[in-house]
This record gives structure tokens, C-alpha cells and sequence, in this order.
């Protein structure tokens, strides 16, 4: 109960913040955006003349690996807030109050989920007019699956913010890690059209088969083996993200 | 406001110790402290930058786990129990701890929340908060377009909105002006006359000594002296009076037998003679009476009292100012 309580105290007061800069949830939707209508055209006619692209259009497989996109380079920095808390002294003032550890952590990323979804929403909308043909079902689920990889994502951001407390050390290392995972999920072209290592290493990726389940949901087969396979990987993921991250919590000397 | 007064030991350590570093490179930054802290007392932690103070502050407020020794703060066990030592306590980091884009009201009432307060009491106590610290005209700006001695105050009410027994200060005035300085003070005893039991660090000895009823003198990770201002002074030698009186056998006699005269020294070059006295402002008129009546009458006549840097230059060889620096 209590811990209920503290959290959303905690997502309260994050989302309270985020709001009064509402700018920011745009700003992160501009490079997806900008992907959609400057890049995926091109796909179109690509599409329909490969062999092994996937099925279901240009733009139900280009989208998907957006919705990774805005996850990687959107939820992965959450840390950088996190690192200015630091620096302003709000983390250390909270360690010393009887609020709970994990909701310290568990509040600021139900925040960053929630903003994460929203983001999600509002590319499917506007990638509708170019396109893309959705299952509303499959969609629901897709959100879910957003936000599992929310819940993965930003707290790892957030344990090496506590672990590392400089943004000159969290910039760099977030970017080497987000860049090789979004490349190896097959978003700008599809992992299928890769050579044989490629593929493997894809495979080795758990964002990959993020993406491989959300095509499916998009086209609704929800019983597309890939789909169960990545929402319980998303989630295996999430609970260590989070165990780890709120340990992180409670023993760094913010 | 009532002005209870809890009796008792606030805080009592015994060996307490910290030590960073790994094994090839350690650092004992706190080498075993005991302190006694009563209740209802300003408390201060003197010493010079890296003594050891705020390590040690922060292992009381439960940020840091000791190496070593054991603590009870507000009558919990700290090492078993940090959570509920939590309950009990506020602390205000040297820093400072509101977001700079959250309201002070916004900081004080989530403040007054997570220590269990409903959202209605929350904000009451938050008005109350900001009037008790004249901050209500400010209380709907971001705190990031405060004043510094503003935001010192802010801070102070964020470590009592939840109305803790002791209250842990962190260098609570470094870095404001002397008339921000004066006016923290004054909230600071406000709370003390309220009860609550403030345990502050600071390098200022005019701090120490114009605000602390107790302090303990640390340096190099370890308490040097412990006592009220006054006492830490006397214990040095007493005060020093000062005779513009020559050579002078007969009075030098005179003075060397009277009870509260330690120690008195032969006129020196300028024929001044050096009393040392233990309570000044008792002696000084007796020893006019004293030489009045034994028709011995000196030229000038003056009273000095040693200072705390007297005290830590006595205990560490150095003096604080100069360390401080």
C-alpha cells in the first residue's frame, strides 16, 4: 500500500515537471517524424519489389521499428533528468524520508511510459495518412509491449545516471549502447533482407524481437509465435531492469 | 507554540568510524566519534573543511553506512533501524535540495506527503511552514528564482514540514550574506525554543559560538574538545586581564593570592602585567577594589576573552581561520 501511495507521489510530481515544458514530448517525436515522411516513402516501392520484406506494406514494418526508435533515444535519457535532481540536491533530500526506495525509481519511470505511449499514439496517427494499416487490438497490445520496453529502458538509463552522476559520462555511453540496438533491430530496413551473421546477431537482440512482435500485432496476429516470445522477453527484461536500477536507488550517495 | 523540551539523548555514538576507498587506497575520513547530543539543544560540529563533519552528519541522517562503532538517533538503533531513524528526522543538505523548477509551496507540500501526511494537512502545514519562515509572498514562485538566504529558508522548512525531533544542518549558512546569516540564526533558535533538537556543522566560529549551546571540535576525523562555548573557552586558561601597572612586587603578591587568579605573569617590557582569571567579568571589579584599597592604582586596565580559535589552536596547533581558508 504504502508503496502505491509513494509512487504516485513520485509520478505525480515527475509528470507535474514534465508538464510545464509539454514542448519536450514534441521535440522527441521530430526525428521519428522526420524518419516517416522523408524516409519511408522510399520504402514503398522497395517493398513491393524485394523478396523475403516482410509482409503487410512499407509502412506497418517501417513504424514499428520507429516506435523502438523513440524508446532508444527517448526513454534512454530520461537519466540525464535524473542527473540534475542529483545536482539540485532532490534525490538526497528524498533518501532521507521514509519513501520507499523502488517508488523512487518506479515513479519516474510509469512517467516516462506514459510519455513513451503517448509518443507511440501519436505516430500511429500520423503515419496513418501514409499508410499504415492497423489492427485497433493489435495496437492495444503494441502499447503494452511500448510500454514493457519503457519499463526496461529507462531505468537502466536511470541506474548508470546514479552510478555514473555526470551527463559527460551518461551521453556517450547511452548513445554507444542505443545506436548498435536500434541498428540491430532492423528499423530502417527490416533484419530479414541481412546476411546470415547479421541476422544472428539481430536474433541476439532483444529489441528485435520488440519489433518483430509489433509487426504482427499491427497486422493482427496475435498468434504469431513472435509475439508471446517478445512480450515475455520485454518483461523478463523489465523486472531486472527495475530490481536493478532500484537497488541502484537505494545505496547510491546521490 | 509550545515550548516543550525533550529531555534525554538525542544522539549518542560510540566508535563511530567511516572509512572510502577500497583496500590499497583507504581513507578514514571519520576515526571513531562518540558524541552525546541532548535533547532540545543546538549541537555544532566545528572544524575546518575535511575534518570530517559532514561525513559524519551524514552517517547520523542515514545516508552512509558507518564502518564501524555503533549510534542511536532519537532513541532508534541507526544501524538496525535506518528507516525508522527517517520518521524522526530532517536534514538539510549544504546544497540545498528544492527543484529549481517546482513552487516552494510545490516542495513543501509533496515534502509533508512523503512523510505520510494526507494531501489537505499537507498543505496546511505547508502555509504554516512558509508564514513561520516569511515565505508566503514566494511561496507560488519556482524556487529557482530565489534569493540565496530565500532558498536557505526553504530548505530549513523543508527539513521541519514533517515537525521532526532533530533536525540535521549541513553548513546551514555558508555562502549568505551576514544579514541572511543573522536571520537564519534567529530560526534556527526558534526551533530549538519549539523543541526540536538542531545538530548542526559549520566552520564558522562565530557560529559555533553565537548560535551552538554544545559543540565538539573535530579535526582530522576525530573530536578534540567538547563543550559549551564557554567552557571550551575557559578550559583554555581563563580570561586574560591586562595591567598597565609597571614593575610591581607588591602588587604581583597581592594578586597571586587571591582565589581566582591562575596565574599571573611579571610585567613584561611595556609594563604590562598578564592575569589569568577564570571568570573575567567577576574578577575585573574585585581587582580594582583590590588595588583600590591597597592604594595601588594602574594606568590602563583590559579585559580579553580567548576566542574558539584560541580552543583549536590549542588542541590542533593550527588555527581554524587560517585552515578554514
Amino acid at each position: 500500500m504504502k508503496t502505491l501511495r509513494d509512487t504516485w507521489l513520485i509520478f505525480e510530481r515527475s509528470m507535474w515537471l514534465t508538464l510545464r515544458n509539454p514542448v519536450w514530448i514534441i521535440v522527441g517525436l521530430i526525428q521519428p517524424i522526420l524518419y516517416l515522411t522523408l524516409f519511408g516513402p522510399l520504402l514503398k516501392s522497395i517493398a513491393e519489389s524485394t523478396p523475403g520484406f516482410p509482409p503487410g506494406g512499407a509502412f506497418n514494418v517501417f513504424v514499428p521499428g520507429l516506435l523502438i526508435q523513440i524508446s532508444l533515444f527517448g526513454a534512454a535519457f530520461v537519466g540525464f533528468g535524473l542527473i540534475s535532481e542529483m545536482r539540485s540536491g532532490v534525490v538526497e533530500r528524498m533518501r532521507v524520508t521514509p519513501l520507499s526506495r523502488f517508488a523512487m525509481l518506479f515513479g519516474r519511470a510509469l512517467r516516462d511510459v506514459v510519455i513513451l505511449d503517448v509518443q507511440g499514439l501519436l505516430l500511429v496517427v500520423i503515419a496513418l495518412p501514409f499508410g499504415l494499416k492497423i489492427d485497433p487490438a493489435g495496437l492495444t497490445v503494441a502499447l503494452a509491449l511500448l510500454s514493457l520496453i519503457g519499463l526496461t529502458v529507462a531505468p537502466v538509463s536511470y541506474a548508470f545516471a546514479l552510478l555514473l552522476k555526470s551527463e559527460d559520462a551518461l551521453g556517450p555511453l547511452l548513445i554507444t549502447m542505443s545506436l548498435p540496438l536500434l541498428l540491430l533491430s532492423g528499423i530502417l530496413l527490416p533484419l530479414s533482407l541481412a546476411p546470415d551473421w547479421l541476422q544472428t546477431l539481430g536474433k541476439i537482440n532483444p529489441f528485435s524481437h520488440a519489433v518483430d512482435a509489433i509487426r504482427a500485432l499491427f497486422n493482427g496476429h496475435f498468434g504469431d509465435p513472435s509475439v508471446g516470445f517478445g512480450v515475455v522477453l520485454m518483461a523478463i527484461l523489465a523486472i531486472l531492469a527495475l530490481s536493478w536500477a532500484s537497488r541502484a536507488f537505494g545505496r547510491s550517495a546521490a | 507554540m509550545a515550548t516543550e523540551r525533550p529531555l534525554g539523548t538525542m544522539i549518542r555514538t560510540r566508535g563511530l568510524r567511516k572509512t572510502f576507498g577500497k583496500r590499497n587506497a583507504q581513507v578514514e575520513a571519520v576515526k571513531g566519534v562518540d558524541l552525546d547530543v541532548r535533547g532540545g539543544e543546538i549541537f555544532g560540529f566545528l572544524g575546518p573543511n575535511g575534518a570530517g563533519k559532514t561525513t559524519t552528519l551524514r552517517m547520523l541522517a542515514t545516508l552512509i553506512p558507518p564502518t564501524a562503532g555503533e549510534a542511536t538517533v532519537a532513541g532508534i538503533d541507526l544501524l538496525r533501524q535506518p528507516a525508522q531513524v527517517r520518521q524522526q528526522i530532517g536534514y538539510v543538505a549544504q546544497g540545498g535540495g528544492s527543484d529549481p523548477l517546482m513552487t516552494g509551496r510545490g516542495e513543501l507540500v509533496i515534502q509533508a506527503r512523503l512523510f505520510g501526511m494526507s494531501r489537505k494537512s499537507a498543505e496546511q502545514r505547508a502555509n504554516e511552514v512558509l508564514e513561520m519562515l516569511e515565505l508566503s509572498d514566494a511561496a507560488g514562485r519556482t524556487t529557482g528564482t530565489y534569493s540565496g538566504g530565500m532558498r536557505r529558508r526553504l530548505d530549513i522548512g523543508l527539513g521541519i514540514v514533517h515537525r521532526p525531533k532533530l533536525l540535521f544542518l549541513d553548513e546551514p549558512t555558508t555562502g549568505l550574506d551576514p544579514q541572511a546569516r543573522a536571520n537564519l540564526w534567529d530560526e534556527v533558535r526558534k526551533l530549538r525554543d519549539a523543541g526540536t533538537t538542531v545538530f548542526l556543522t559549520t566552520h564558522y566560529l562565530e557560529e559555533a559560538d553565537a548560535l551552538c549551546d554544545r559543540l565538539a571540535i573535530i579535526d582530522h576525523g576525530s573530536i578534540v574538545a567538547e563543550g559549551t562555548p564557554i567552557e571550551l573557552k575557559r578550559a583554555i586558561a581563563g580570561d586574560v586581564v591586562t595591567l598597565g601597572i609597571g614593575e610591581h612586587p607588591r602588587a604581583l603578591a597581592l594578586l597571586r593570592a587571591e582565589p581566582y587568579v591562575r596565574e599571573a605573569n611579571d610585567a613584561d617590557a611595556d609594563g604590562l602585567l598578564r592575569l589569568y582569571v577564570d571568570d573575567g567579568d567577576r574578577a575585573l571589579p574585585q581587582l580594582l577594589r583590590l588595588l583600590d584599597a591597597a592604594g595601588i592604582s594602574p594606568q590602563t586596565i583590559a579585559l580579553s576573552r580567548p576566542s574558539l580559535d584560541d580552543v583549536f589552536l590549542r588542541q590542533t596547533g593550527r588555527s581554524l581561520r587560517e585552515s578554514a581558508a
